[in-house]
């Protein structure tokens, strides 16, 4: 009995010297750069170190979440119970075409315009 | 005495008997933006000559035919996220600066058609990710009850306006409690109706399953007369639900005698101030008066749905916000090839909570992550949903605080985004769940003078026993009759 308690702290004591040293790894200002890559942002030395500090303290207060003991919970992700959604496949009315490129940045010839793609 | 001090019913009588015009009602919150714009700062675009050209329309209309739909004549302002054709739609965000909508957003057809007079769009937290409006990419918002003090957010602005005496009703949005929270700092009704109630087809999306629009109101009747006006079923959204919807007006009899109220504990301990905390307890006792039966339950997950909030919604958005490219709509800046563009435009565009969640969502999506934080994080929020199925097999509604605060300073928490988040700890649970909630006045706090928010919370497409809750202690109590001085 005593033996088991002993074997479950050790296992547990294992356990959260592995998060904290993946704590340590997690947001390093590396990470925050290839974040805000995926991200499709550009940062400024001074952000990365500042979103570095910011983005931790966060996933930090997030880890309280592993508390709970999960392991059977099936995720919600929706909280009504919808069924995919079908309509019959009929043309109906849409946005005018001009209308479309209103807001848009650049276009030519009806189409989006964007910077060179292929180098 | 204003005549936004009516409430819409009354002012349909004032119509019908030709007392005043619409005009007169376009007119007296043209002034008053006007009077007031400057101080409290909850407009980011007016709308005078559309709203005075809609008036002299439905003018005509009352000489010929009266009245015309449950909004006729009535002046209301719309939060920045949402679609309205030839006024422009920004999110507050410099990224979309000057976006010209090319359609209307359902919410907008539905009001359109009760012959509502649309003011203008109202500020916001940039793409509604904040708590305080402190993270528009335009100006500040003030509190109309003390202008050293935020507004709440996300819908700020949309609070501002109908507590300044701007506008009767205004539409905001809720993904943690962008409703509710501003409502309670600023002393009005706000509604988040329960998810799939109000068609989401034009509202710029946020966190795709927690986003619903609701209407903010000086009172419970005429807050239940504009969710009446917007909700059903919409086949533009596929989450918008085909439930009949009832008539809420049925309901505010004042009756609540034997209505089974729960008052979760985790709702008044913890880091509930003691100024909200007495005004919340002097409620329960409110509801007891009525003959309710108020009982003690818990909510035992209720402290793990801030963080499951952060990780599901910052992951939503993430996904959600890539639109905003610089290539089909807003301004762009130009780089040397593609990805350089999106960069910069995505990079002077945002503001920095934005960027801050984006990179959030990124991160616990992406792979060796996504299984600690974003199913974690969903599997968290079934238990939180489980808590209130738990409750409502016995409850009719549970009560609460909206907010453990009051309306705090202007500045104090802009750089702390933990500290903002914690604003939402008692509003996020509810969009968890999808379950409808309400906020109404409860007095003012002791300490800071600024308005209390109680929180009624619903089961599923329940709106009707929470408006029925809601209109009793409303008249119980006379709160919304408060105004503040400005």
């Amino acid at each position: 009995m005593v033996l088991s308690y002993l074997l479950i702290i050790t296992l547990w004591n294992i356990q959260i010297t592995d998060r904290e040293v993946k704590l340590m790894e997690r947001i390093t200002k590396e990470r925050v750069k290839h974040i805000a890559h995926l991200s499709r942002l550009e940062l400024s030395e001074k952000e990365v170190e500042k979103f570095a500090k910011q983005l931790d303290e966060i996933i930090d207060y997030a880890e309280q979440l592993n508390e709970l003991d999960t392991e059977r919970i099936v995720p919600t992700a929706h909280v009504l119970e919808v069924k995919n959604v079908i309509r019959e496949d009929k043309a109906r009315p849409s946005i005018k075409r001009e209308d479309t490129f209103k807001n848009a940045p650049d276009h030519e010839d009806g189409q989006f315009k964007v910077p060179r793609i292929i180098e | 005495m204003s005549l936004f001090d009516h409430s819409i019913d009354e002012l349909h009588q004032l119509l019908h008997k030709k007392e005043i015009s619409v005009s007169d009602l376009t007119e007296e919150s043209i002034q008053r933006v006007n009077e007031v714009g400057e101080k409290v700062g909850s407009f980011l675009h007016l709308s005078e000559e559309g709203a005075r050209k809609k008036a002299s329309e439905l003018d005509e209309i009352l000489s010929s035919d009266g009245i015309k739909g449950s909004l006729f004549g009535i002046p209301g302002g719309i939060k920045d996220n949402i679609m309205t054709k030839g006024m422009p739609t920004t999110c507050a965000s410099k990224l979309l600066d000057g976006h010209d909508p090319v359609y209307d957003a359902t919410v907008m057809n539905l009001l359109n058609k009760e012959n509502f007079v649309n003011i203008g769009k109202l500020n916001m937290d940039e793409f509604a990710m904040g708590s305080s409006t402190e993270n528009s990419g335009y100006k500040l918002t003030r509190n109309p009850w003390n202008t050293d003090r935020v507004p709440g957010g996300s819908s700020g602005g949309s609070a501002a306006a109908v507590a300044s005496g701007e506008v009767l009703f205004s539409l905001g949005s809720d993904t943690g409690g962008s409703i509710r929270e501003p409502a309670a700092f600023c002393g009005i009704v706000g509604m988040k109706p329960t998810y799939g109630r109000v068609s989401r087809y034009g509202l710029v999306a946020f966190a795709s399953s927690l986003d619903q629009i609701g209407p903010m109101t000086r009172t419970v009747k005429d807050n239940a007369l504009v969710l009446n006006a917007i909700s059903g079923h919409d086949h533009f959204d596929s989450t918008s639900v085909n439930e009949s919807v009832p008539d809420y007006s049925e309901v505010m009899t004042g009756d609540i005698k034997g209505l089974k109220v729960a008052l979760p504990k985790e709702y008044i301990t913890g880091g509930v101030h003691e100024e909200v905390r007495e005004q919340i307890l002097k409620a329960v006792k409110r509801f007891e008066e009525l003959g309710a039966v108020v009982e003690e339950v818990s909510l035992p997950h209720s402290q793990y749905a801030t963080a499951a909030y952060y990780v599901i919604a910052s992951s939503e958005a993430s996904a959600n916000l890539a639109r905003f490219d610089g290539v089909r709509y807003g301004q762009r800046v130009e780089g040397e090839n593609l990805i350089e563009m999106y960069k910069k435009t995505r990079s002077e565009g945002f503001g920095d909570e934005v960027k801050r969640r984006i990179m959030l969502g990124t991160f616990a999506l992406s792979s060796g992550f996504y299984d600690e934080y974003y199913k974690k994080a969903q599997k968290v929020r079934t238990l939180i949903k489980q808590d209130f199925e738990e409750i409502f097999l016995n409850y009719d509604v549970v009560i609460g605080p909206t907010s453990p605060t009051t309306a705090f300073k202007l500045g104090d928490q802009v750089d702390e985004p933990l500290t903002m988040y914690a604003n939402d700890v008692l509003t996020i649970p509810v969009n968890l769940a999808g379950v409808p909630g309400i906020s109404v006045p409860c007095g003012l706090g002791k300490d800071t003078g600024m308005p209390v928010g109680l929180q009624i919370i619903g089961n599923h497409f329940d709106e009707k026993t929470v408006y029925k809750a809601a209109y009793a202690f409303e008249q119980a109590t006379e709160f919304n009759k408060q105004k503040p001085e400005l």
